[in-house]
């Protein structure tokens, strides 16, 4: 689909301390130093995290909540309680979305959509990860001594949330393309690079193919966090067509974290991961023309712990948003 | 898409790296290895205080017990675990970890369905399969008595 109008108007990112001591420390709107935010549990700080994202969205925006139209979040956790319960007491019309790790470009396109097509006049798409929530949901307590697997990724400690509406002012949402899921019969929930790369691949492939365009007609293109692995894997599927996507792409997990230092295995991961980087990194260099054509491939694995305990394997998403520094579809 | 799974499988299978074992088994080796010298230390140390063997011996694992679940506690365990391997996993140290870090993760879910239920997550499986097994061996050790006596 191709948008004529939206723009992103504002955007926040909120990150933990590690985050925060990655290569991209300083960027961020806030830093939360204690994990735990001062909550009495993990999940109460998750929701903290995307509370302090939109609500510094809505301090640069200067718009106070009743002015946004709609929110469109989504998290990692069982029935999305990170989203919920952050955003609750904003009293702004809700919908919640479930897309893993690719929540973040869902929720910006659903909302450029709905903005594109006049029904609403601004939306806030947000989502939020924890690292400590995740691990206690999807795989082990978190003082467990077990190790973890070298394709086994790290959860990001962040939220982020933009703001879509009409400004006539870059960061314009051009595009998008919604990805269909790929099931590519992985089984191993340390390895979710592998299940996500296929879904990027596809999504990808269509939004260029549908655009006319090629890797090399955009400044970078984009991944959420498919990781060393995932990346590798996409550059694999790429090249069999003859593309050769290396030298065009950055993926959101190789980039929040210093992995030569930083105990993270693959790479970053988790929802907040890629709308961090986007919010806090990549969607000022579009603003300010740095960037003038962006692809944003959030990619999602739609694990389930007891799916894959059943033998089952682990089918990946992909959502595609192209954003650039000049308006037009 | 324009690639089977199995032919996916195998390119997977070529970009995910396993752990370098040339690093993760000696350092499974020594710190494990400490572990062991430190139960016979104290083990040697109880007997000299004049316990007998088999309260030595009893006194030890507990001791190595208590240091674990201490470490998990103060948050060490799991970040010596991570360079350790099954250096800290193999010991009984391993299972008091098992056994503790459930208990203190839930324990925001309340000390009934939160602690209670949830401590055992990790460690139950090696108990039920272990009493299983030990009441298979029983039973063999009995059979086996009856025609060797």
């Amino acid at each position: 689909m191709c948008f004529r109008k939206p723009s992103v108007i504002a955007y926040a990112a909120v990150v933990g301390k590690a985050e925060n001591e990655g290569p991209y420390g300083g960027e961020f709107d806030e830093v939360v130093e204690d994990n735990k935010a001062g909550s009495d549990t993990w999940e109460q700080a998750e929701s903290l995290f995307q509370q302090r994202a939109v609500k510094h969205v809505l301090r640069k925006s200067g718009l106070e909540p009743d002015r946004i139209d709609l929110m469109i979040a989504g998290d990692l956790l069982n029935q999305c309680v990170g989203s919920s319960y952050g955003l609750k007491d904003y009293f702004i019309p809700y919908l919640g979305i479930y897309g893993a790790c690719s929540t973040f470009a869902e929720g910006l396109l659903l909302s450029a959509a709905l903005v594109n097509a006049g029904y609403i006049d601004t939306a806030i798409a947000s989502t939020s990860s924890h690292f400590s929530t995740a691990e206690r949901q999807f795989r082990f307590p978190l003082n467990y001594g077990g190790v973890r697997t070298p394709t086994a990724q790290w959860t990001a400690t962040a939220a982020g949330a933009a703001l879509v509406g009409f400004s006539g002012k870059p960061p314009f949402i051009r595009a998008a393309t919604v990805g269909k899921i790929e099931d590519m019969g992985i089984t191993d929930l340390n390895n979710m690079g592998a299940a996500m790369a296929g879904a990027a691949y596809d999504t990808l492939t269509r939004h260029m193919k549908h655009r006319g365009t090629h890797p090399q007609d955009y400044d970078v293109i984009i991944t959420g966090d498919l990781g060393q692995v995932g990346s590798d894997l996409l550059y694999d599927l790429f090249q069999r067509d003859g593309v050769s996507l290396k030298e065009h792409h950055k993926d959101c997990g190789l980039m929040i974290y210093d992995r030569a230092t930083q105990d993270v295995h693959a790479g970053g991961s988790g929802c907040g991961c890629s709308a961090s980087m986007m919010c806090g990194h990549f969607f000022k260099r579009i603003q300010s023309g740095e960037l003038k054509r962006v692809l944003y491939c959030a990619t999602g694995a739609l694990m389930s712990p007891t799916v894959v305990q059943q033998g089952g394997s682990i089918p990946g998403i992909a959502h595609c948003v192209e954003i650039s520094s000049e308006a037009g579809g | 898409m324009n690639i089977s799974n199995e032919e996916y499988g195998e390119l997977t299978k070529r970009r995910s790296h396993n752990s370098k074992l040339c690093k993760t088994v000696p350092m499974a080796f020594l710190i494990g290895g400490l572990i062991c010298t430190l139960g016979e230390a104290l083990l040697n140390l109880y007997g000299m205080a004049g316990l007998n063997k088999d309260d030595a011996g009893a006194l030890t694992s507990i001791t190595l017990v208590f240091l674990s679940i201490l470490f998990t506690g103060l948050e060490w365990y799991d970040r010596i675990a991570q360079h350790a391997g099954a250096g800290t996993l193999v010991p009984i140290t391993g299972f008091a970890n098992a056994v503790a870090s459930p208990a203190l993760d839930f324990k925001s879910e309340g000390f009934v369905l939160g602690l209670g239920a949830k401590m055992f997550v990790i460690a139950g499986p090696v108990i039920v399969y272990g009493i299983s097994a030990s009441v298979v061996y029983g039973i063999i050790y009995y059979i086996v008595g009856l025609f060797t006596k």
